[in-house]
This record gives structure tokens, sequence and C-alpha cells, in this order.
């Protein structure tokens, strides 16, 4: 166990260099000055060689790279151009909204793709799983942000049941803060609860044909509680795998469903970072998601060789 | 069973076919008319319900929803199908390539970018290749298919590999048959269903990518019509005129439920064994 552990985490390390090494060479590539776009139009010559040097943009591209994958290794991500301020506080900032909406709509994700996938398995080819799958199928067509503008009309203009968009901070307190989430979260989630639900579905029959559930069932256990007790963990490896995906798309794919709630979120930060040119905001954001995916797949992968001893070997 | 079977069967490719069909027809037809010039702005009569004179009424500025429907569309459709045919005509050699030399360094290179490909998150890729070398259709569409490339290299070698294996690939070798040529001859028409479901299904994640991209500003360009961009440009007026957002979010949700039923169809058809599975 040991042994897979190192080696998950030194492909965990090495996938993290290559990825940063692409983050950077990409946005390299990306043409704009920041310090003239800093000064703006009439900043002289001297000024932007002087501002150049102080943040570090003229050596030659390597120098620059080990100057910023260092600074991250130690949590210093460089100035923000354009806000003035660390970047790694920014980040921080929009992670506290970020990270709590990602992990609600994947709360909401699973507690509504377990129950139902089972049904729909549990009950296949009547007329309730038929119908599940018909609205999974609308779930998996719907673009979320569409979704997501229905929902706010319907329930924050027309009923007024909840908050229309824009976040009080978490200052005002855990039930404002989640009540401000909700929306978003539902926009989010049902999508994804419907990919999951038939992943869930496909997974469960798949088990429920195996020997071990027949002498579960002639041992004496109930079709649920065969289900339940022995089909459900065995169900679980293919879910696990798309439940890690989600999360990750969740906190990267937020970025329509904060411009439509007017939430200050991390999508919205490198929607703006990119927008602005502050290229070191874009590239520091895109290298936390990505950190996020390769850890989440790492941890996907441990928990596997936790559960499955075989999968250990390769 | 069996007449639930074969009833089951085609009913998600029947549905598919005529949803695809119609949009597809849609796109066609918007080539040589349209109801109403979709440039044309017509203030006085703006925001109408759908009537006889505006099959689906009229956007915020009097443009007729139905005519920039069928331009949106094939906006859509024209974006996702070439985001698709980037990620067949690179993703598929490479992973024929690939797994013709399993365990080689191009084999590992390949799967290694694949994965890395995979970890970046795909959205604000496309949205920072978009604002950064401009907003244009051209644009999304490199944007969406990128992501198409690893989809189609992965498939098309964990295909290919399983069919290396068979004898008759062993004898095709034997015989003095090259790994390329194997993979065209022999392999190619064995993994051509599971590519064209694949492809059914990126085509439909495609159209939707295409309608957030647009929905954002970093789509097709006005006055060019998207059905994302009719979302984003009568979105505040919802809650007075819900039909403004409703009919083209319609249009999308169908375009995308269409394609995701042909490719299911698709699937029971080509995988019998599969079907009886689900």
């Amino acid at each position: 166990m040991l042994a897979f552990l190192t080696a998950r985490l030194l492909t965990m390390i090495a996938s993290l260099l290559v990825a940063s090494l692409v983050i950077f060479v990409m946005l390299d590539l990306v043409p704009g000055d920041p310090a003239s776009l800093m000064l703006g139009l009439n900043a002289t010559p001297e000024a932007l060689a002087a501002l150049r040097e102080q943040l570090g943009l003229d050596g030659p591209w390597p120098q620059r790279y080990l100057a910023w994958v260092t600074g991250l290794v130690q949590g210093d991500f460089g100035l923000s151009y354009t806000y003035r301020v660390p970047v790694s506080g920014l980040i921080a900032e929009r992670l506290a909204i970020s990270l709590p909406l990602a992990l609600y709509a994947l709360a909401l994700t699973v507690l509504i793709a377990f129950p139902v996938g089972m049904i729909a398995a549990a009950t296949r080819r009547s007329w309730s799983d038929v119908g599940i799958m018909g609205l999974t199928q609308l779930g998996i067509a719907m673009p979320n942000f569409w979704f997501a503008i229905q929902l706010q009309v319907l329930f924050a203009l027309v009923l007024r049941w909840l908050p229309a968009g824009s976040f009080p901070g978490w200052q005002a307190g855990i039930v404002p803060g989640l009540t401000a989430l909700t929306l978003p979260a539902i926009a989010l989630a049902l999508p994804q609860a419907s990919i999951l639900a038939r992943v869930m579905r496909s997974s469960v029959l798949e088990t429920l044909h195996q020997d071990y559930m027949r002498s579960a069932r002639a041992k004496g256990l109930s079709a649920a509680g065969a289900l339940v007790k022995h089909g459900l963990r065995n169900a679980l490896i293919p879910v696990l795998t798309i439940i890690g995906l989600q999360f990750a798309f969740l906190l990267a794919g937020a970025i329509i469903i904060e411009n439509v709630f007017y939430l200050s979120g991390l999508g919205n930060l490198i929607f703006k970072a990119i927008s602005a040119r502050d290229l070191i905001v874009v590239r520091s954001c895109v290298m936390v998601l990505v950190f996020a995916v390769i850890a989440v797949n790492t941890l996907v992968d441990l928990a596997y060789g936790l559960v499955d001893p075989r999968l250990r070997r390769r | 069973m069996a007449a639930a079977r074969r009833n089951a069967l085609p009913l998600s490719l029947m549905l598919g076919l005529a949803l695809t069909g119609l949009f597809v027809l849609l796109a066609l037809v918007s080539f040589f008319w349209t109801p109403y010039d979709v440039t044309k702005l017509d203030v006085a009569h703006r925001m109408q319900l759908p009537s006889a004179l505006h099959w689906l009424g009229t956007d915020n500025i009097g443009r007729d929803i139905l005519a920039m429907i069928m331009v949106g569309t094939r906006t859509s459709i024209a974006v996702a199908l070439v985001a698709v045919t980037v990620g067949v005509g690179l993703g598929l050699p490479l992973g024929l390539l690939a797994a013709s030399r399993h365990g080689s360094l191009l084999d590992e290179v390949v799967m290694r970018s694949n994965d890395l490909i995979f970890a970046f998150p795909s959205l604000v890729i496309a949205i920072l290749i978009t604002a950064v070398f401009g907003p244009s259709a051209f644009n999304a569409i490199l944007a969406i298919g990128i992501f198409n490339i690893p989809v189609f290299a992965r498939l098309s070698r964990g295909a290919a590999l399983s069919l290396w294996q068979l004898d008759y690939l062993r004898f095709a070798q034997t015989a003095g048959k090259g790994a390329m040529r194997i993979s065209i001859e022999h392999i190619l028409p064995n993994i051509l269903n599971v590519l064209i479901v694949q492809m059914t299904i990126q085509f439909s994640l495609g159209i939707l990518a295409e309608s957030g991209l647009s929905y954002i500003g970093l789509g097709v360009q006005p006055p060019t019509p998207s059905l994302g961009r009719m979302l984003a440009d009568n979105r505040t007026l919802t809650a007075l005129a819900p039909h403004l957002t409703l009919i083209p979010g319609m249009a999308i949700v169908l375009i995308v439920l269409g394609l995701n039923l042909l490719g299911d169809g698709l699937r029971d058809l080509t995988d019998p064994k599969l079907a009886r599975q689900r």
C-alpha cells in the first residue's frame, strides 16, 4: 500500500509540474504587456521598464517560470496587475464562495441521484424507470445557465422565496449565505444529478446480475436488503469516479452560473481577469483549478486502492 | 420482455432522428428562407407573443424569434460539427497509432497528454482562448474542438487495443500487413459504431458549450443570431415576457435531447449486448 501511495503521489506531482509548465507557456504567448496595461497610455518608457523589472517580467521565461512555481509552493502567488493585492488573498476570498457552492451542489447532486438511480434500476422497464430516464435526458440536455434564469425568475422574482442573486458574505451568517447559494446550487446540481442518476442506475443494474447478489437473496435477504447491503457498495466504484469529475466541474464550471446570480466566485475572478489581461491572476486561478482536478483524481484512485487491493498493482 | 425490447429500442432512435432531423432541416432551410430578415428591427412590434404573423413572437427589438432560432440553430450546428470533426480528425489517428504501438513511448506520450488535457477545466480554457484571440465562431470551434481530441484518442485507443488481441489481426500481421494498414482496414470498420455514438454525444456537448460561450458574449458575434446570445439579450426581460428565453432555451434542449437520444438509440442498435443489460 505504501508503494502504491508513493507512486500515486509522485504521479500527481509530475502531472502538476507538467500542467504548470503548459499553463505558463500558454499564457506567456498571450499578446499584451501587463506593465503598459497597468500604467496606461501615457506612461514613460522609464516607468514601464521599472515596473516590468518590479513585476519580474524581464527575465527569460524559464527563469520566470521557476520563480512562479517556487512562489506557488511557498503560497506566494504574486501580485495582481489590476487589483494590486496578493493573488493568493484574491483566490482565497473567491474560494470562500466557490468551494461552498461546489460542495452544496455536489451534495444536492448525490442526494438526488442516489435514490433516483436506485429506484430506476430496481423498477427497470416499468413506468417509473421510463419516466425517470426521460426526465434525466431532459436534465442532461438543459443548459444549466438557462435553467438558472428560469429558476431565478420563478423563485426570486415571481414567488419571492429566495434571493435573486449576489452573496451577503459569510459574516452575515451561515443561513443567509446558504440561502443565497441555494438557487445557484440547484441550477448546477440538476443537470449533474441527471448524469449521476443514469450512471447509478446502470451501475446498480450491472451488480444485480452478479452471483453474490443471488447468494445474498438465497441466504434470505430481501431484494431491497441485498441491493443496499451488497449491491450498492459494488455499484459505487464507477459512481465515485463520476462524482470526482463532477466536483472538479462544479468548481470550475460555475463561471456562467456565477454570472447569472451575480456571485463573485472563482469563475467570476477568472473571467474578469481574462478580460483585463491580468494574466498573473488567470495563471494562478487556472493552476488552482487544475490542482483541484488532479488532487480529486488522485484521491479517487487512492480510495479505489483502499477498497480493491487488486487495483494497487496497476 | 422481448416485445418491450423491440419497442423500447427504436423509440429513442426514432425520437432522436425526428428531433435532430427537424433542427437540421430548420438550419438548412434558413440558408435560403427565413420568415423575416434576422437583422430587420421592428421596434413597433417588439416583445410580441406568438401570433399568426410571428409564429414564435418577436424579441426585445422586434426581431422575429423563429427566424433567429433557425439561423441560430445553423450557427450552433456548424460550430459543433466542425469541433467534432477536429476531435475525430486528430484524436482518431492518434488513438489508432497509440494502440498499434501499445506500450511504446509514443503510446505513453499520447495517453499522458490526454490525461493532461482532461485535467484542465474546459470551460475556463475555452473562455481563455476566445477572450485572448478574440471572440469569434472560429475561436469557439477551436476552444471546443481541443477538448474533443483526447475524447476520441482515448476511445479509439481503448477500442482498438481490445481488437489487437484478436487472432485475425495477428494473422493479418503475420501475412505482412503493416500496423497502419491493419488499423485502417480491420480496426476502423470495427470501432466505427462506438465512434459514431461518441460523435453524437460530443456533438450535443458542443452545442451546449457553444450556447454557453455565446451567452457570455464569446461565441459568434452580432448581428449573426445565436441561441446562447438570444438568452443573454432577453434575460432581463424574462419576468415580463417569459417566451423570450423559454423558446430559445427549449430549442437548445430539444436539439441536445435529440442528439442524445439518437446516440443512445444508435448504441442500442449497434451493440445488442449492451441493450439487453440496460
